[in-house]
């Protein structure tokens, strides 16, 4: 699409992710950020045997350190890293830190990258946090009744609706099939069990969202490392490595409302690095702030034939043991939302599936995962969208 | 003293251990150029920035063109649109629209190009036409407000704020008289009483006619002083006293103040100046302003929809070498009104200004015409009230004035002191 040559993207070689790290989430916290980002590496230093000094590259993603960014939890938790990173990008975070990481590391400007999200959630921080999320935001949105991301999310859910012929029951069977996935998941902030009746018959949040179309927002803090195959065999870590991964950022400007992302615009090109396509993969962990996003990646991502999404959320079983294992923790929408952290978990998950450490039921066999990140409601739409495709070593 | 020939029921007797009702103001942070879209809807303008090179327009407010990086400049758009998609909001965090749920919202494909957000009058749903509105919401920030287009274009603007004031959202935007208690701080002089009769027949639950000065034998016999639900109590806004008596003795919470008082005389500065007249001038207009203000600010906020309306001379903007004090007087009024509605921000109290040139009337009867009748600027102020516009100007003087000043202040000032 652009007019400047496209060079054939380098396979990530001599890269791998491992450790993956989920501090427990706490619907509140009056922790701040900087708290919960010392549990991850505390959690990342239990299981790895590393400290402060060890490692060499950071990488940091919150909306609640304010007013440090990435430097000043450098200081804060006595880190000395060579290489040094802030992706403000949201749920799109954790597989925009890991591809960058990725490529420091394979280009020998950092051995061992961690890669932390964090974000707190005390009392009232959730209504702070929107009003002053962006400029277009303040400006052009949240005026508007102040229905935060759910108002917003309403408008593109109406519109998807209408378009694909989606009833509220195909998006109830996402959410229904992801709680009973979380079941297992002791972690999950919401485990009782969901059935479809109860679904439906839910309060109306901003229609046609209703309660459990919505994350709950809550505290907490994920991590993984990047770093060499030979670091992770030398320290005896199980590994992944990234076979692809793709971003965009306001892809479709001019759909005058969000019907796709931009992995529209990218997913021929994940999967043709990846070498292999979507029938190949074990586990999906898709972003889901709300049901519609989750419908879209499917489509956007080649799990089902275009203009096909109705029938495909109706026949495809997304459980653990189903045909399409999908956010096998739960996922934001009964797991919790804690904030830039809700951008990492997809990729915790994804990873944990992999490497046969799940934090509850294992997807039988799982090698390879696809995780998707969308993050960032800047106005209308999100903006941020990215993708990888990891497989165990 | 006059004595009322319509009397009302005493005002209920306050609890002073009531818990106060608060009023809280939408979320009101807002960027520089999101500003500056609110300082024109203020004269009812409906505008977008668009492109200065490509003249694509855009929205939301920007620094630069988000297809070829060229400057911005405001431009008035067609207002039609269709609505994309809708919602009803049905839980907030923000107190302002905690009070009011449900609130429906929705995206709409403007003519002019961009997708806005905007506030939707009941009904709409997708695919229905609306024309778009830029109002002012009660912490003073522009709104976009969505109307459906057959009721919007209609020729006479009384009748389409019907349709803002008709909807339950929309009435949160504009300043509602029936039902309401008004207090007019001049109703001796023409335009004032216009403006009484104006407000009777608009519905207004009461309407408080301030009269200054002792009362000549001719108000015993005014016809628009003896209407029901028209209460004249003497009011004299250069006198502390008087104010605070007369706002202790209204019948009822106040919600609407609008202050016709004045001072007019001819004369200069030097030559031909009177510095009584030019005093008086300045104790009424200035003086007066802030006494009324003072005297009615904590009632007007205490109101779900209190507002603050000032007439005043055009002359306000650049002087008038024929008026002298007057106008300076006018520009100090103006001034005091610019300070107090930014103080009333973060209480929701709406404060309008109406413009006008010379009234046709004893102020100004060594003028010519075109001068502006009593009726007519008591229907442009019922107008700004129902449209909740923050300036109007009314005639063509106050009109020209206005654009002329707009366009170049410099030229203007030395244009109105020949």
């Amino acid at each position: 699409m652009s007019s400047a040559a496209k060079r054939p993207r380098m396979a990530y070689d001599g890269v791998v992710m491992a450790a993956p790290i989920t501090v427990p989430y706490q619907r509140f916290s009056s922790e701040p950020a900087h708290g919960w980002a010392g549990a991850a590496l505390r959690a990342l230093a239990r299981e790895t045997g590393l400290g402060p000094r060890d490692l060499d590259g950071f990488s940091f993603s919150s909306f609640s350190a304010s007013p440090d960014s990435a430097v000043g939890l450098v200081q804060h938790l006595g880190l000395m890293p060579r290489w040094l990173d802030h992706v403000p990008t949201g749920g799109a975070s954790g597989v925009m830190a890991l591809r960058r990481a990725a490529r420091a590391v394979q280009c020998g400007d950092a051995a061992i990258v961690a890669c932390v999200a964090a974000d707190t959630n005390q009392i009232d921080s959730f209504r702070h946090t929107l009003a002053t999320f962006s400029r277009f935001s303040q400006d052009a949105v949240y005026p508007y009744g102040f229905g935060g991301p759910n108002a917003t999310f309403a408008l593109i859910t109406q519109a998807y609706m209408h378009e694909h012929g989606v009833t509220r029951a195909d998006f109830g069977r996402i959410c229904v099939t992801q709680r009973a996935n979380a079941g297992s998941n002791p972690l999950a902030l919401q485990r009782s069990p969901l059935d479809l009746d109860t679904y439906l018959a839910a309060r109306p949040i901003a229609d046609p969202v209703h309660l459990f179309d919505c994350v709950m927002p809550c505290a907490g803090a994920e991590a993984f490392v990047v770093t060499t195959p030979e670091i992770a065999a030398a320290r005896g870590w199980p590994a992944a490595r990234i076979m692809a991964t793709i971003e965009r950022h306001n892809a479709y400007p001019d759909d005058p409302v969000q019907r796709r992302g931009g992995w529209a615009m990218d997913a021929d090109e994940l999967w043709a690095m990846a070498g292999i396509g979507p029938a190949d993969i074990d586990c999906l962990q898709a972003y889901d702030d709300y049901p519609v996003i989750v419908a879209m990646q499917l489509a956007d991502l080649g799990f089902c034939p275009p203009d096909a999404i109705a029938r495909f959320l109706r026949d495809t079983h997304f459980g653990i043991d189903g045909t399409l294992p999908l956010n096998t923790n739960g996922g934001q929408l009964s797991a919790g939302q804690a904030g830039a952290a809700g951008g990492y978990q997809n990729l915790t998950e994804g990873l944990r599936q992999i490497l046969h450490c799940p934090l509850g039921a294992q997807v039988p066999g799982a090698r390879r995962a696809a995780i998707s990140g969308f993050g960032l409601v800047n106005y209308d739409r999100g903006v941020c969208t990215a993708a990888a495709v990891l497989e165990a070593l | 003293m006059t004595t009322p020939r319509h009397r009302l029921p005493p005002p209920a007797p306050r609890d002073p251990l009531a818990r106060p009702q608060l009023h809280p103001v939408p979320p009101g942070a807002r960027s520089r150029a999101m500003q500056a879209m609110a300082a024109r809807a203020t004269q009812g303008r409906f505008v977008l920035q668009a492109c200065t090179v490509c003249d694509t327009a855009t929205y939301p407010p920007r620094d630069a063109c988000p297809r070829c990086w060229g400057t911005l400049a405001w431009h008035d758009q067609p207002t039609g649109g269709r609505v994309l998609a809708n919602t009803v909001i049905r839980v907030s965090t923000d107190p302002y629209f905690r009070d009011r749920l449900p609130w429906h919202m929705g995206s709409i494909q403007l003519d002019a190009g961009p997708v806005v957000l905007a506030h939707l009058a009941r009904g709409l749903e997708p695919g229905a036409r609306v024309a778009m509105r830029l109002m002012l919401d009660r912490g003073g920030n522009a709104a976009l407000f969505a109307l459906p287009s057959d009721a919007a274009q209609v020729p006479h603007p009384e009748q389409g704020a019907t349709s803002m004031s008709a909807d339950p959202q929309g009435r949160t935007f504009v300043v509602p008289v029936a039902g309401a208690t008004v207090l007019v701080s001049d109703a001796r002089q023409p335009v004032g009483g216009a403006l009484v009769g104006a407000l009777a027949a608009a519905g207004a639950r009461l309407v408080v006619a301030g009269l200054p000065g002792p009362a000549p034998v001719r108000d015993a016999h005014d016809p628009v002083l003896g209407l029901p639900g028209v209460q004249p109590l003497p009011l004299d806004v250069t006198d502390p006293v008087s104010v605070a008596e007369t706002v202790s003795r209204i019948g009822g919470p106040l919600d609407i103040v609008i202050n016709t008082a004045r001072h007019v005389r001819a004369g200069g500065v030097s030559r031909d100046g009177n510095l009584l007249a030019q005093h008086r001038a300045l104790e009424v207009s200035a003086m007066g302003l802030a006494r009324l203000a003072q005297a009615t600010a904590p009632i007007l906020a205490g109101r779900p929809n209190g507002a603050f309306l000032d007439v005043l001379s055009v002359t306000a903007l650049a002087g008038d070498a024929g008026h002298a004090g007057f106008a300076a007087a006018e520009a100090a009024r103006l001034s005091l009104l610019q300070s107090f509605r930014h103080e009333m921000r973060s209480t929701g109290v709406r404060v309008l200004e109406v413009f006008t040139g010379p009234t046709d009337d004893a102020d100004y009867q060594a003028l010519p015409p075109p001068k502006v009748a009593p009726a007519r600027l008591a229907a442009a102020v019922l107008d700004a009230l129902a449209q909740g516009r923050e300036q109007t100007c009314v005639g063509e003087v106050a009109r020209e004035a206005m654009r002329r000043w707009l366009d170049d202040p410099a030229l203007f000032v030395r244009e109105t002191q020949p």
